[in-house]
């Protein structure tokens, strides 16, 4: 089948196009040219027109909890992987705590069969130890063959610095990053962040430097092991510093911050809102500054969702007893383009670069190009659409999202792989 | 003139006025109090749930007479919080409660933030009992009380808020509701016991308990909870009432005429010595009368709002 799409400004971090609107000619799902077309090149073309719209390399997400297997009334790989095309995503990393963990073959191999087919590509990132107990290492052999892309406990930190050292050193022989979710956990456990707004609310803190800690801890084992390192949902003004520092020392750690983290503060609690709570929780106008600058100065690679659903039983109830989380797939683009590229923080080059190239680098994933050839893996935006946040609209199967009302500015409009378009709310073969 | 909220969460944001009048209202209930029969028929036809997620004998108790004394109707409900994840939710408890048509409810709960919680679920005027390590009104507005009916003023008082202000509802309604008055509040206890950037509140520190003795006009010592997990942020007993524990010598030694709160129960030997607690100093059971005439005010003002 061919389709044609019209209009389109290109901007590729790895590639270099003008300014001058192109068209896209894609059969059976490969690009087949891009530039103006021939009227015998679009013959029997489906055409679809996107002036004023911008096309990317398919926008990739690398932490999402799918919820699947164990807690499948919260969210599918299904659900999920629409979510992620009506956000604006062709690609996405799972996070491994699920019940069971992604601790085996067996569990890979299910949430695969499940993304089988779907325009969305999901990579499982698999638990760093068996049953994210922080033991015993996991089988990363196993699950390095078997399709996971990286190690993690997400959820909870790896527990100790001898399992963090040998996951390490035996994640060396298949070049996987170990990606940390930073918090001391003999410092943690509470339900927000220790500033005098914790003091005013009542709620039990959970201090800045538990997550500083373990970023120092990891960033440490990561020059003594020479190996990788991804620090998950940043958080912290010193966290940032300390990834700046290491990647000053020429040391291989990467970060991730999620767009609820560069865009609200601890300030948001005052309700008791359970779709503020999340872990790491909301910091101080301090961190967010700090984490502001990580992003333009490229201490902080790449922006991810850490798209936790969870069931409204859960969250409707008293503050501290709620789960920490809330899912981010269908509104970050449009809080990174506001928050970012509207406020003039961030190019939309930039902001290609920390949403489709770079969590492909950590991951070791190649990088969708636009030419001749190639799969059509594409994210089209639309950087000036304003539209109203309405979770009701969510395919996800959980609406936790303290984003729900919030005007913003900017949306993918339309994705692009696997043979498959969602455009316009419809998922269609192409 | 009506209180400017429907609801009594806490006292942070309260209007001096609305303090003012609880306290005005509450000197009407305390001659009640004296009076051969204890009971007035203002509160006659309303139903009042007594909604305990948390054990507390002494509040539920001064709740209640208030509310006898009132002649509400009134229900105790009491519910274990060890199994929260199993059974009802908090939100479908409340659905049948309201379901019943109930006026108020006063509630306690382990939680913070839940009594603010409570009036999103349903109509009634919701009156905190305690939430968490947030606030605790009524205790504080007692306390105010106290400290006026003995002292007979409150601008420009001293008063110091002694022991675990950390993990205590009593310690942050204190402050709110003194400072509103126009009292100079400070916090004296051991460091770990003290919240980071509490002095953004306008408070002072004190870590030497002779220093806060010698400042202040007012004591309000706060239990040592040596039930709950507070027990870790201090080396031993000992060490505490040592170093912060309010005892005759210590009040001798630095020669001032103080006066003594504590919200009850006290720890004997603990945070407070038995010739302090028995003392003339102390006005620890004023407070549990005053209590009840408080919360008569606060039942009577939110009561009659609507």
């Amino acid at each position: 089948m061919k389709i044609v799409l019209r209009n389109l400004k290109l901007v590729h971090p790895l590639q270099n196009f003008d300014d001058e609107m192109k068209d896209i000619l894609i059969v059976d799902g490969v690009i087949e040219k891009i530039g103006s077309l021939t009227k015998q090149e679009t013959d029997n073309a489906k055409e679809l027109d996107f002036t004023g719209k911008v096309a990317a390399p398919g926008f990739f997400d690398m932490h999402v909890h799918l919820r699947e297997p164990g807690r499948e009334d919260e969210e599918t790989v299904v659900t999920g992987c629409d979510a992620s095309a009506a956000g604006g995503f062709t690609g996405i990393a799972c996070m491994p705590n699920t019940e069971p963990a992604i601790d085996s073959a067996e569990v890979i191999e299910l949430i695969k069969k499940k993304a089988k087919g779907h325009l969305v590509d999901v990579y499982p990132i698999a638990a760093a130890t068996v049953n994210r107990k922080g033991e015993v290492i996991s089988p990363m052999a196993e699950l390095h063959e078997a399709g996971a892309v990286g190690f993690s406990d997400d959820g909870a930190p790896i527990k100790t610095a001898s399992i963090v050292k040998r996951a390490l050193e035996y994640s060396k022989m298949y070049n996987l990053p170990i990606i940390e979710h930073c918090e001391e956990e003999t410092l943690a456990g509470g339900a927000m962040n220790e500033s005098i707004n914790s003091t005013l609310l009542g709620l039990t803190p959970i201090p800045s430097v538990a997550e500083d800690l373990i970023v120092m801890r990891d960033i440490m084992l990561a020059e003594y092991t020479g190996r990788k390192v991804h620090i998950a949902h940043i958080s912290t003004k010193n966290a940032v510093e300390l990834v700046r520092q290491a990647k000053h020392k020429g040391l291989n750690v990467t970060a991730e911050v999620t767009p609820h983290h560069f865009t609200l503060t601890d300030d948001s609690l005052k309700t008791y809102d359970t779709n503020y709570k999340m872990n790491p929780p909301l910091r101080t106008r301090a961190d967010v500054d700090a984490i502001l600058e990580g992003l333009k100065d490229g201490t902080i690679d790449c922006i991810a969702s850490d798209h936790a659903p969870h069931s409204i039983e859960e969250k409707e109830a008293e503050f501290e007893y709620a789960p920490n989380g809330i899912i981010g797939l269908e509104t970050q683009i449009g809080i990174a383009m506001t928050e970012l590229y509207h406020k003039k923080i961030l190019p939309f080059q930039i902001i290609v670069e920390k949403f489709a190239i770079n969590p492909r680098k950590i991951l070791n994933l190649m990088v969708p190009l636009f030419q001749k050839g190639e799969k059509a893996n594409l994210t089209i935006l639309d950087p000036d659409e304003i539209w109203t946040v309405d979770i009701s609209k969510f395919r996800s199967k959980s609406i936790n999202s303290p984003f729900d009302k919030r005007l913003l500015t900017g949306k993918s409009v339309a994705v692009v792989n696997n043979r498959k378009m969602f455009y316009k709310n419809e998922m269609m073969e192409i | 003139m009506p209180l400017s909220s429907r609801h009594l969460l806490g006292l942070q944001g309260v209007p001096k006025e609305d303090i003012q009048l609880i306290l005005d209202t509450a000197t009407t209930f305390r001659e009640v109090l004296e009076r051969p029969v204890k009971k007035v028929p203002t509160l006659q036809g309303k139903t009042i749930v007594n909604l305990f997620y948390e054990n507390s004998t002494r509040t539920r108790i001064s709740f209640e007479l208030a509310q006898k004394r009132l002649s509400a109707d009134t229900v105790n409900f009491s519910v274990s919080t060890s199994s929260v994840s199993k059974g009802e939710t908090f939100k479908d408890t409340i659905r049948n409660i309201e379901a019943m048509k109930v006026d108020m409810v006063v509630v306690r709960h382990a939680a913070a933030g839940t009594p603010l919680y409570l009036t999103k679920l349903c109509d009634a005027n919701i009156i905190n009992a305690g939430d968490g390590i947030h606030e605790h009104p009524t205790q504080a507005l007692l306390d105010i009380y106290s400290i006026h009916e003995k002292l007979g003023r409150l601008a420009g008082l001293k008063v110091c808020i002694v022991g675990d202000v950390a993990h205590s509802r009593v310690a942050l309604s204190n402050i709110f509701g003194l400072k509103t008055m126009g009292a100079e509040v400070s916090v004296c206890g051991p460091s770990t016991m003290i919240p980071r950037q509490i002095e953004e509140l306008g408070v002072k520190v004190y870590y030497n308990i002779d220093e806060a003795i010698q400042a202040n006009d007012v004591l309000n010592v706060l239990r040592i909870q040596l039930e709950r997990k507070a027990r870790e942020y201090f080396p031993s007993l000992r060490e505490y009432s040592n170093y912060f524990g309010i005892t005759e010598e210590r009040l001798e030694k630095n020669g001032k005429d103080v006066l003594i709160l504590h919200p009850g129960p006290i720890n004997r030997g603990v945070e407070i010595s038995s010739g302090v607690a028995d003392g003339n100093r102390q006005i620890i059971l004023q407070q549990v009368t005053n209590g009840v005439a408080v919360r008569m005010a606060v039942l009577y003002l939110l009561g009659t709002m609507n």
